[in-house]
């Protein structure tokens, strides 16, 4: 209809009205305050504000809008876990992103492609096999596969037959995908501001005024606003500002670096990861492909990348796609992570009364920010922690009842 | 290359290095509570800051303390856990 689109692009409502709207005057109060606007923040207030009616909610974020740790990840979305407390939380992840572009009205391009992890090793292998086998007992899509369904999947991978880094087989899991980091955390955003959730960007949480076993009033650099509930979701911040609050977590920080390449023709249809060599590969829709691997190797509050990292990751890719080894990286890039001694996240209650915790999400969260949203607005809503919560307690630490994750979350978050 | 000085070997690239995190004060197994044994497996020191950590050189197997700051990743000074006050 070019006569209607004319009739737009004349008129005096062009251009339609952002997403977002811009910074509000803070109020002197709200029901409930959450510190972070990170893609959990913002999914936190969107379920609060849409089926828990509480819609005096302010997001404050230092920033911009997730531009933290959900800016910065490799959007690795999976249910793969190993300790049954693990999966059923991430598979719920899984499901809300299956529907999440419906939900929010918003498309975050979830692309359900499968992930495919490398076993380099009979040991690895084993341990697929108990995956699987946990896996497929709680209802999550997932299976051993040997050399020749390694092959069938990605067919340009060097196989290293009779070398030192031979495949020997792989964990396939078709529940495995993406999506569009920033699609998540915007549609979040701007359906929790459309419910009057109020988004206050370059707000800083400077300190908590405590009032006896409660949090009375959050200070910022904007001024001092009183709380009913407040809740934590800092990411790489997590450990500083739940200590401003009286609040030790169990978190040590290292930086997780990543980097992307020239776009390329696709050739990769699936997420493909390699335990041993601490690298995996994703190809974006615009045909870049995305590179990560482990964390660094000490503890930094820090976002610089390095030549070593850059090495090993070019290194492992070079090695299980060898023509990538023409290829140009346009950027690298890091996050700093919130890590827990058990590589699982810290949700729930904190020891002071009306501060709740969404923590310790570390290299592995990005995934969680649909479930954790959902089940943390639940939490601050009703009192009370859901069932699938309480095993990620921070009592757990204090009561050595720990979820140990690392074995299935070191190589590919 | 970011470049550690072992007191024993000297200045090397860091990569030669395992870090094993800030010290901690071991409890008391005698009067430890549980709490203690959880504080001491679980907590680590990590303010923005300057933390004092252990170290490895790997391939001489020796361990050493750095005073590090964990936010400009400036390393102040390296010693021998023998010469820790
Ligand atoms: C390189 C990299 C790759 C990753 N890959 C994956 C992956 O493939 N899959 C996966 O599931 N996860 C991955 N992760 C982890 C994932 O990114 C995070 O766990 C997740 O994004 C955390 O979301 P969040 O909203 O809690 O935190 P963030 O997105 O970091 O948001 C926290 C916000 O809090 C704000 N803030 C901090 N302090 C204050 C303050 N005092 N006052 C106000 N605001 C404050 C920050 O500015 C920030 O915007 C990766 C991380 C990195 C760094």
């Amino acid at each position: 209809m070019p006569l209607r689109l004319l009739k737009y692009g004349l008129s005096r409502r062009y251009p339609v009205r952002g997403d977002l709207p811009p910074t509000p005057d803070l109020r002197p109060a709200y029901d409930v305050v959450i510190v972070g606007g990170g893609g959990h923040g913002l999914a936190c207030a969107y379920y609060l504000s849409r089926y828990h009616g509480i819609r005096s909610v302010a997001v404050l974020e230092k920033g911009w809008l997730a531009g933290g740790n959900t800016a910065r990840n490799t959007t690795t979305i999976r249910s793969n876990y190993i300790t049954p407390e693990g999966i059923a939380f991430y598979r719920e992840g899984v499901q809300l992103f299956e529907e999440m572009s419906r939900e929010l009205d918003f498309n975050v391009m979830f692309s359900q492609r499968g992930q495919l992890t490398l076993a380099h090793s009979e040991a690895t292998l084993r341990s697929f096999h108990l995956r699987a086998e946990m896996g497929r007992h709680l209802g999550t899509r997932i299976e051993v596969v040997d050399t020749k369904g390694v092959e069938a999947l990605a067919p340009l991978l060097h196989m290293d037959y009779g070398g030192a880094l031979e495949i020997v087989g792989g964990l396939w899991h078709a529940d495995g995908g993406t999506a569009r980091h920033d699609a998540v955390a915007w549609g979040y955003a701007s359906q929790a501001a459309r419910r009057g959730v109020e988004l206050h960007q370059r707000t800083e949480v400077l300190a908590f005024e405590r009032v006896g076993e409660r949090i009375g009033a959050v200070l910022t650099n904007r001024g001092r606003i009183g709380c009913g509930n407040v809740l934590i979701a800092c990411g790489g911040m997590n450990y500083p500002v739940a200590l401003k609050a009286g609040v030790e977590l169990p978190i040590r920080n290292f930086p997780l670096q990543a980097m992307v390449t020239q776009p390329l023709k696709p050739f990769l249809h699936n997420l493909v990861s390699s335990v041993s060599l601490h690298t995996y590969l994703v190809q974006t829709d615009r045909g870049e492909v995305v590179i990560g691997g482990g964390s660094d190797p000490y503890q930094l509050y820090s976002t610089r990348s390095t030549l070593d990292m850059k090495e090993h990751l070019a290194a492992g890719a070079v090695h299980l796609f060898p023509f990538l080894k023409s290829v140009q990286l346009t950027r690298q890039w890091a996050g700093i992570t919130d890590m827990t001694p058990d590589y699982s996240p810290i949700m729930g209650a904190s020891p002071v009364e009306n501060l709740w915790l969404d923590c310790g999400w570390g290299t592995w969260g990005f995934k969680a920010t649909p479930v954790a949203g959902k089940r943390m607005a639940e939490t601050i809503a009703t009192g009370r922690v859901p069932a699938i919560l309480k095993p990620f307690a921070l009592a757990r630490f204090g009561s050595f009842r720990l979820l140990n994750e690392m074995g299935a979350t070191a190589a590919s978050h | 290359m970011k470049i550690l000085t072992c007191p024993m070997n000297g200045p090397r690239n860091i990569d030669e290095f395992q870090s094993f995190g800030p010290m901690r004060e071991a409890p008391d197994p005698e009067v430890a509570s549980d709490a203690d044994w959880a504080r001491y497996l679980f907590q680590a020191e990590n303010q923005p800051g300057v933390v004092v950590e252990w170290w490895r050189h790997v391939p001489s197997n020796y361990f050493f303390l750095a005073e590090r700051d964990i936010v400009t990743n400036r390393v102040l000074r390296t010693f021998d856990p023998g010469e820790a006050e």
